[in-house]
């Protein structure tokens, strides 16, 4: 492999994984705070999209900048997972996993046959909303918008740390899925604190629309499936609870889907898995996980 | 029926320790239980009596030390062997198969006493029905032992607790074993019911010819039936020896006089 | 006891010719006119659907884990008949004996990937667990992807039709009586304790790792079996069939049709697998309604419709005369099903 095609790959790689990465985020932090694996968060993605393919030439039509679609989806995500959490998830959060696992499975087929519906199941095409020029990087030709999507990912990874960090609700959101009924009694008010996750995560989903729709600007209406699979299996990865964990994972399967591809292109997602099956079976909760045993 | 010179001891334990991190939850644990004999294993809270019963059955491996049933290493074996060669246990919080039938409980313990394979099950051979009803009978008598006769075809999880713990003593029964590990079996239990505990117990052993180890919070209960008594503290024994020798023994007082309101309160 | 039981056999037995006798007559009679065939074909697509969902409910009811990959063992039951149906069709086998041959091929070869993931797979529990099938699963669907053997990811056509629904109907009746047979007996006691409490089945002697992937397995096969019949139904197919958003769908039919029934999985995939198809011309909104119905379902019956109940003629048959057994009387009434 010559250097620029490993360099080149690096940044794909990274580029991919950044995405992965933002998703991933949206996946570990609801199973971390209510042990349920949230199978519509690759829809909002989708969501994300096709609010981009509407707004961006509205707004271009309008006269003003392109840009402000991106806070359009981060918002209309962010309503859309709240609501799925308030009307099918909240119903069924005392009814047990099976029962947790299986309605977020039905709001995934929800979504991806609701946008069937309204927007047809032909791919649509997204506009750009950058349009940026390659630059010249040790002999390599790298897309701008490539380096700025790394940038804007990795700008959102540290703003969550921060705020995960340093301010209350997010203490609080720590605070969770350490222990429940501790919360409750320090008089956080757990709900609020669930609704506020799906907000973030689904939000985080919508940065990541636009970052995979600068890459590849097709929307369909079951383009969020297969990333929200493979961004779940990056959450895993890095052990899902934990949100370095995701940007870890996240980073991870984009690197090795990217190099994989390079050698193998029909066996990429099948070296993934038997990756992730690898870590599972030597570390079950993942690579920064804690194991934690049943008390006896 | 005290001492275990001469005769083979059902269990030995050699130096039986744990580790979780840097803490020692057990440090050399020493015990030899003879044949019918009924040993008691107290201690204040935390102890470290029930971390003994998890490496007697496996369910956690020593970091050192060994331990021998009936002269038979035990080391490395996986719990469902440990069951097989002849300890079983009930659980300190009871862990019955909770929306399965009291009989199938007991039946559900019974099963490497089956022999029929999946050819019989699948065409409900003459051998099948021999075997299911020759094991419905056995159920059935173990379930009058511990008073529940009459309760079989109840949901074990609708039981009074009372019955639960009695319901886990039949199926520890049902495994066959030659040595019962009881961790606290009278908790939550009123008089009445810890009486009629202590008849089931003192049964068991008779008819049976096996030997008890006994982790209970009841003082009054232990000091009833045991005739030998180990105390743990901090993962160690401070001391071994006759009920009486315990009750006067200076280091048992000491453990248990500075923690003596939380065993009160254990107790209510 | 046993002789309740063996009259109990007996009349299902008797209720599933009255059922067979009444398709056959329905069908040989044209009952539906132009449309016959079609709903021939439907019933052909329930059968085996049937058997998928049923043989799931083992792995979800009985040993209550999620398995979010059973599309995997379908499709390695899928691939591995029609290879053996290919590969034996002109040798003189008549039509019946190529097709049991073809479908015992599948159920092996998957009911021996079953082992194989179950193995490493099991040692997970939970959410887990899922995640490794879903793994495992996708890894089947590269391999049949890239295999020259099985179309290497083009569609693999030209699969002889074997499936006519007669052959499907007792081919399914067959497995039912199996997994049935199976649940209620030492495996299937065995392994709802496990279910219950892991820990104290294995204090209670019992093998938890064998006996979990000994039900994997028997899921696994069943699942090639079903895959078997649905290749010789459909005679073309391709790896992306067997994705995802398959195993989503038999593991929303089961617990639709309630987690640990077998009536429930039996009713459950007959009409959710039918009913997609009677839909067609409203073919835009019927997953959309599908997934509201599975929303409302979680939400108002989380054990799904019929629970663990299970119906059963001698029950009927004692209501309806009054007689009791002598061993089910006014008793608290536990688990009924798988």
């Amino acid at each position: 492999m010559t250097f620029s095609l490993f360099f080149q790959s690096l940044i794909n790689g990274l580029n991919q994984g950044a995405i992965y990465a933002l998703i991933a985020l949206g996946y570990t932090m609801v199973y971390g705070i209510i042990r349920m694996i949230n199978f519509a968060h690759g829809d909002f993605i989708m969501i994300g999209a096709y609010t981009l393919f509407y707004t961006i030439p509205m707004m271009i039509h309008a006269g003003m900048p392109a840009w402000i679609s991106v806070f359009l989806a981060v918002v209309i995500c962010a309503a859309v997972g709240v609501l799925v959490e308030v009307i099918a998830y909240k119903p069924v959060r005392r009814a047990g996993s099976m029962s947790a696992l299986i309605t977020a499975l039905a709001m995934s087929l929800f979504l991806e046959n609701l946008a069937m519906v309204l927007f047809g199941a032909k791919p649509h095409n997204v506009q750009k909303i950058f349009d940026l020029p390659s630059v010249n990087v040790l002999g390599v030709a790298l897309p701008l918008n490539v380096i700025l999507t790394i940038g804007i990912g990795v700008v959102m990874m540290a703003c969550l740390q921060i705020f995960i960090k340093s301010t209350k609700i997010g203490k609080a959101m720590r605070a969770v899925p350490q222990d429940r009924d501790a919360s409750i009694l320090a008089g956080i008010n757990v709900n609020k604190v669930i609704t506020m996750t799906f907000a973030i995560g689904s939000a985080l989903a919508a940065v990541a629309a636009l970052m995979y729709c600068a890459k590849y600007p097709r929307v369909t209406n079951d383009m969020g499936s297969m990333m929200g699979l493979k961004a779940f299996i990056a959450a895993v990865l890095g052990g899902i609870g934990v949100i370095p964990g995701a940007m870890l994972g996240g980073i991870l399967v984009g690197l090795i889907e990217i190099y994989v591809k390079l050698f193998a292109p029909g066996w990429y997602e099948a070296i993934t898995y038997g990756i992730l099956i690898v870590i599972l079976l030597v570390k079950p909760s993942g690579i920064l996980g804690k194991n934690v045993g049943e008390k006896v | 029926m005290t001492g275990t010179e001469g005769t083979m001891p059902v269990l030995r334990a050699q130096n039986l320790g744990i580790q979780f991190g840097g803490l020692k939850a057990v440090d050399s644990f020493n015990m030899e239980i003879g044949e019918s004999e009924l040993v008691g294993l107290i201690g204040p809270n935390g102890a470290g009596k029930t971390t003994v019963f998890n490496l007697i059955t496996g369910v956690y491996k020593p970091t050192e030390g060994s331990f021998y049933l009936n002269g038979q290493s035990m080391n490395g074996k996986k719990t469902h062997q440990i069951v097989e060669a002849g300890i079983a246990r009930t659980f300190q919080n009871i862990r019955l198969f909770k929306k399965m039938s009291v009989i199938d409980n007991v039946k559900a313990a019974m099963g490497a006493k089956l022999s029929y394979n999946l050819f019989h099950a699948v065409f409900r051979t003459p051998s099948y029905w021999k075997q299911e009803e020759e094991l419905t009978k056995r159920a059935e008598e173990l379930l009058q032992i511990v008073h529940l006769n009459g309760k079989e075809d109840y949901e074990a999880g609708n039981l009074p607790y009372g019955e639960q713990r009695r319901l886990e003593i039949a199926r520890a029964l049902a495994t066959d074993m030659k040595l019962l590990l009881l961790d606290e079996p009278a908790a939550g239990m009123n008089p009445t019911e810890t009486e009629e505990l202590l008849e089931i117990i003192n049964y068991i052993r008779d008819e049976f010819k096996i030997s008890v180890l006994l982790i209970e919070h009841d003082m009054s209960l232990v000091m009833k039936i045991c005739e030998r008594i180990s105390v743990l503290d901090f993962g160690t024994t401070i001391a071994a020896g006759t009920p009486e020798e315990i009750a006067n023994h200076p280091k048992v007082i000491e453990a248990y006089l500075g923690k003596d309101d939380e065993e009160v309160e254990e107790d209510a | 006891m046993e002789k309740r039981f063996k009259v109990s056999y007996f009349l299902n037995f008797l209720g599933v010719l009255a059922v067979f006798f009444l398709f056959v007559l329905l069908f040989e009679n044209n009952a539906f006119g132009r449309s016959t065939q079609y709903i021939k074909g439907i019933s052909t697509t329930a059968c085996y659907t049937i058997i998928m969902v049923a043989s799931l409910n083992l792995v979800v009811g009985c040993m209550g884990e999620f398995s979010l990959g059973h599309a995997g063992f379908v499709s390695v039951g899928a691939y591995a008949s029609a290879i053996v149906s290919n590969g034996l069709t002109g040798k003189g086998l008549p039509d019946i004996a190529l097709f049991l041959v073809a479908l015992l091929a599948g159920g092996i070869a998957a009911g021996l990937t079953g082992v194989l993931v179950g193995i490493p797979a099991l040692r997970l529990r939970g959410d887990y667990l899922a995640i490794v099938t879903i793994a495992f699963a996708e890894i089947i669907r590269v391999l049949f992807c890239n295999l020259s053997i099985t179309g290497g990811g083009k569609t693999m056509s030209g699969i002889i039709k074997l499936s006519n629904f007669y052959w499907s109907f007792w081919i399914m009746v067959v497995c039912i009586t199996v997994m049935y047979m199976y649940v209620r007996s030492r495996f299937g006691r065995t392994v709802k304790a496990i279910r219950e409490d892991y820990i104290a089945a294995s204090a209670s002697g019992i093998n938890v790792t064998y006996y979990k992937v000994l039900t994997f397995t028997v899921a696994a096969f069943f699942a090639g079996i079903g895959g078997g019949v649905y290749a010789h139904y459909m005679t073309a197919m391709i790896p992306t069939n067997f994705n995802f958003m398959y195993s989503a769908e038999l593991l929303s039919e089961v617990i639709i049709g309630g987690i640990g029934s077998i009536t429930g999985s039996i009713i459950g995939a007959s009409f959710l697998s039918s009913l997609p198809e009677m839909m067609r011309q409203f073919s835009q909104y019927r997953m959309l309604a599908y997934s509201v119905v599975l929303v409302l379902v979680m939400i108002f019956k989380p054990g799904g419709i019929f629970g663990a109940w299970e119906f059963s003629l001698i029950r009927v048959y004692e209501r309806l005369t009054g007689r009791k057994g002598g061993w089910e009387k006014s008793r608290k009434k536990t688990e009924g099903g798988v």
